[in-house]
């Protein structure tokens, strides 16, 4: 059992589900057998907390959990969907530790986002497709580029500078784009595997107990 | 079927913790029970998402209207509006009321904090002349408490603390060691004043001890001892992973359909109906009831079935209105309702909260802070003196509910990241998020609400389900014990959040009709039929026995007299166990 038990290790964010579920196996397993070596024969079986033959009907009120199907098309053109992959490589460029947004395909998942059905997402969408095209209008303007993937990445980053900031920006609803643009693929970037990775977020996976943590945490903390 | 001889001695409607609990202590007691549930079947086996991350689903698991906890929720069939089944608000009142539609109900999702009313609580306004007092004392209910806590297993700590209930000695399970932001924050409340103390969750922490308990919760009872011994050796104690409110596949925390149904259908005397969505009590001449009237939800066909006794467990608000619905020559307002008390004083919990960014937590050095996915610290109430001498402005208490640190990241948790940096991006965006990452901490708090006169439901004249079934109208209004309540919650969180070196994210709200959450959105929805001395100021004795229809018992959150601050559910528990043993005892002496 100590060999599925991790501990500290940076890779547990990557664990798949088939490695998660094999643990799982294996610490149910270790737990439910233990107390029939010391009962008698005669004993009667664990109750089983399953309930065969039930499962969910597949509606958007009942999805099976486990699929986590997408039950709506993409529909952004493939314009579109080559400048938001543009300004994933803008804001979230690959560095040391980990490769940037539009490699892990956060552009595709804004798709995904603007393309649902509900009310929150179909205002995104609005806001999202207004600021692409307020930066393709600006390229023209500026630049007399066709476009804002047509332009140098210095020149599109001075377009970025001038709303990236909500405070100072002089176009609103452009920086408003920006901020939700940004909130959308700093929370895709993060919860991929490369964005778990480089935080190095250590968890989900089953722990034999549980313990106080590292004395380097509550050192930092000045807890120690 | 011989027409006088029902099938079932006992009729339950509704599976979740009141349900669920009625079910078992019944069946162990010998008990033919029928257990009819609105929603659907399910496999808290097959069915949990356990390991699943956001990257697994839509829209990276993020709230929607279809799964407004997220995708991952346990919720089937539910949340603020269940398809084709709506309710509706009088002007002004904007009442939010969570339902599932599933076998086991709400207890798949909930949030497992299982407080006991202590002392003070039971006898609210003897205390300080607002509310209601409870027809039991904690002393009555105590034993149940211990039977509950030992049964679905609960982690905790006995502290000693006022109004704050000690278990029994080995009825708890051991607290899991805190979390880092957990360790940090009690150090700094100390200099607060305010306790930071291991909650009490229903989580097995560890093994259930399956020698000892069978035999205490069921002595004399060789049926009662085989299955509770099976479950509790059935169920796996916490690995700390995965998320408590998409529901445990392994049972090692407390869900009706992996803790109380098992053992109850092992007993051999309980029947499951699901898809059976109950629209009324149906009762004869005497005004006795006779039984229930269901819909299949998968036929669509009306079904009658007879029994003995009834009970509703459908849920606070669901079994007022079936209530309300069940109308005859002897009872014209309402089953029970001869009081015209059915839909009133209900109440839910007063919610505020805010979040804080924490400096020191930033940069972190990375380490697992899942732990038992809900709480392992929080903070009772503390401010008994002070309320009693009359210095604060408003009459009952709240408990902190607070978590952060290094947990699974979601994909809105970055969206704070811009009111930190004024806003970026490129390679220092990416720096930021990193730094930022595990540094927050949000405070929830919870506390009492006081019944009044102006929140109740009613039958909604203009409205039926898709069922043809006459739906809810909800009626609210906060008094200022609240809303003052709420305003004093967020300044102390700003006072915690600043005493340890961090900024409020957001703002701190001024008034409390601001800060406080809206009715029914804490999922705390309790009252509706309260217990009572008398059948003039209540509907229910204390036995959850309707006065009027002696063989009508309503064992769930609508028998609430009041809401203390301490989450329902629990005691939701303990009070249909101790119903059930009055009920086996009238069965037995033959007066049911």
């Amino acid at each position: 059992m100590s060999k599925i038990i991790a501990t500290d290790k940076p890779q547990a964010a990557g664990v798949s589900r088939r490695m998660a579920l094999k643990a799982l196996a294996a610490i149910t397993a270790a737990t439910q057998t233990a107390p029939l070596q010391v009962q008698a024969a005669t004993e009667s079986p664990p109750l089983s907390l399953a309930r065969p033959g039930a499962g969910p009907t597949g509606t958007t009120t009942d999805p099976d959990l486990h699929a986590g199907i997408v039950p709506w098309s993409r529909s952004l053109s493939t314009p579109q969907l080559q400048s938001l992959e543009t300004l994933c490589e803008l804001i979230l460029p690959a560095d040391e530790r980990s490769p940037s947004a539009a490699d892990v395909g956060c552009h595709d998942f804004v798709d995904e986002w603007v393309s649902a059905p509900y009310p929150r997402q179909q205002r995104d969408r609005t806001v999202i497709l207004d600021g692409l095209a307020w930066l393709d209008k600006k390229a023209e303007q500026q630049f007399s580029a066709a476009g804002f993937v047509a332009l140098a990445a210095t020149q599109q980053r001075s377009i970025l500078d001038t709303i990236c900031t909500p405070a100072t920006a002089a176009e609103q609803s452009a920086a408003q784009f920006f901020s939700l643009l940004r909130a959308l693929v700093c929370g895709a970037f993060f919860t991929s595997q490369e964005g778990l990775q480089d935080l190095e977020y250590i968890g989900n996976q089953p722990q034999a107990t549980w313990s106080l943590p590292p004395q380097a945490v509550l050192q930092h903390l000045g807890l120690a | 079927m011989n027409k006088s001889q029902p099938e079932y001695d006992v009729v339950i409607v509704g599976s979740g913790a009141a349900g669920g609990m009625s079910a078992y202590a019944l069946s162990c007691a010998g008990v033919r029970v029928l257990m009819l549930e609105a929603g659907r079947d399910y496999d808290p086996v097959s069915e949990t998402p356990m390991f699943e991350m956001p990257e697994d689903a839509p829209l990276r698991g993020s709230s929607t209207p279809d799964k407004p906890f997220g995708y991952f929720d346990a919720t089937v069939d539910g949340g603020w509006q269940v398809p084709g089944e709506p309710y509706s608000s009088a002007e002004n009142t904007d009442f939010l009321w969570w339902r599932s539609r599933m076998l086991g109900g709400r207890t798949n999702h909930w949030g497992r904090i299982s407080l006991r009313m202590g002392e003070y609580d039971f006898k609210p306004r003897s205390r300080d002349g607002l509310g209601a007092d409870w027809p039991m004392t904690y002393a009555d209910m105590a034993p149940y408490y211990d039977k509950t806590e030992a049964l679905i297993g609960v982690y905790g700590s006995n502290e000693g603390l006022e109004n704050t209930p000690d278990s029994s000695p080995g009825v708890l399970l051991k607290p899991p060691a805190p979390r880092a932001d957990e360790l940090l924050t009690e150090r700094y409340c100390r200099d607060l004043g305010i306790p930071v103390v291991p909650c009490h969750l229903a989580i097995l922490s560890e093994k259930q001890d399956y020698r000892r308990w069978p035999r205490e919760l069921h002595p004399n009872n060789a049926l009662g001892q085989r299955v509770t011994r099976d479950i509790m050796r059935a169920r796996a104690a916490c690995f700390f992973a995965t998320p408590c409110g998409r529901g445990c596949s392994i049972g090692a925390n407390f869900q009706s359909p992996t803790v109380l149904l098992p053992p109850a259908l092992a007993t051999g005397n309980l029947t499951i109906r699901t898809d059976a969505m109950v629209f009324e009590v149906s009762s004869n001449a005497r005004g006795q009831a006779d039984g229930v009237g269901y819909i299949d939800r998968v036929t669509g066909k009306q079904h009658h079935v007879r029994a003995r006794v009834v009970i509703l467990a459908a849920s606070a608000c669901e079994s007022a209105r079936i209530m309300l619905n069940s109308k005859s020559t002897a009872h014209p307002d309402g089953i029970g309702n001869a009081s015209g008390l059915v839909g009133k004083y209900i109440m839910d919990t007063v919610g505020a909260s805010l979040l804080g960014q924490i400096p020191m937590m930033e940069n972190m050095p990375p380490h697992n802070a899942d732990g038992a996915s809900a709480m392992h610290m929080y903070m009772p109430w503390w401010l008994y003196q002070e309320q009693a001498k009359g210095q604060l402005d408003f009459a009952r208490g709240y408990h902190i509910e607070f978590g952060g640190g290094r947990r699974m990241p979601q994909s809105g948790h970055f969206r704070s990241v811009e009111a930190l940096n004024g806003g970026n991006y490129g390679a220092q965006l990416k720096q930021d998020c990193r730094r930022y990452f595990g540094s927050f901490i949000n405070f929830s708090g919870r506390g009492e609400m006081i019944p009044n006169e102006d929140c109740y439901c009613t039958i909604d004249s203009d409205q039926k389900d898709k069922w043809g079934i006459p739906t809810l109208k909800f009626h609210w209004q906060w008094s200022d014990h609240e809303l003052n309540q709420a305003r004093h919650m967020q300044e102390t969180f700003r006072t915690i959040i600043e005493s340890m070196g961090g900024r409020v994210m957001g703002e701190v709200a001024k008034d409390g009709a601001q800060a406080i959450k809206k009715p029914g959105e804490i999922i705390h929805e309790v009252g509706g039929a309260r217990m009572g001395e008398r059948p003039e100021t209540s509907v229910l004795n204390q036995y959850c026995q309707s006065w009027q229809v002696p063989n009508l018992f309503v064992t769930d959150g609508a028998s609430f007299v009041s809401n203390a601050d301490k989450n329902p559910t629990l005691s939701i528990m303990a009070n249909a166990w101790r119903s059930a043993d009055y009920l086996v005892q009238e069965l037995r002496a033959r007066n049911l």
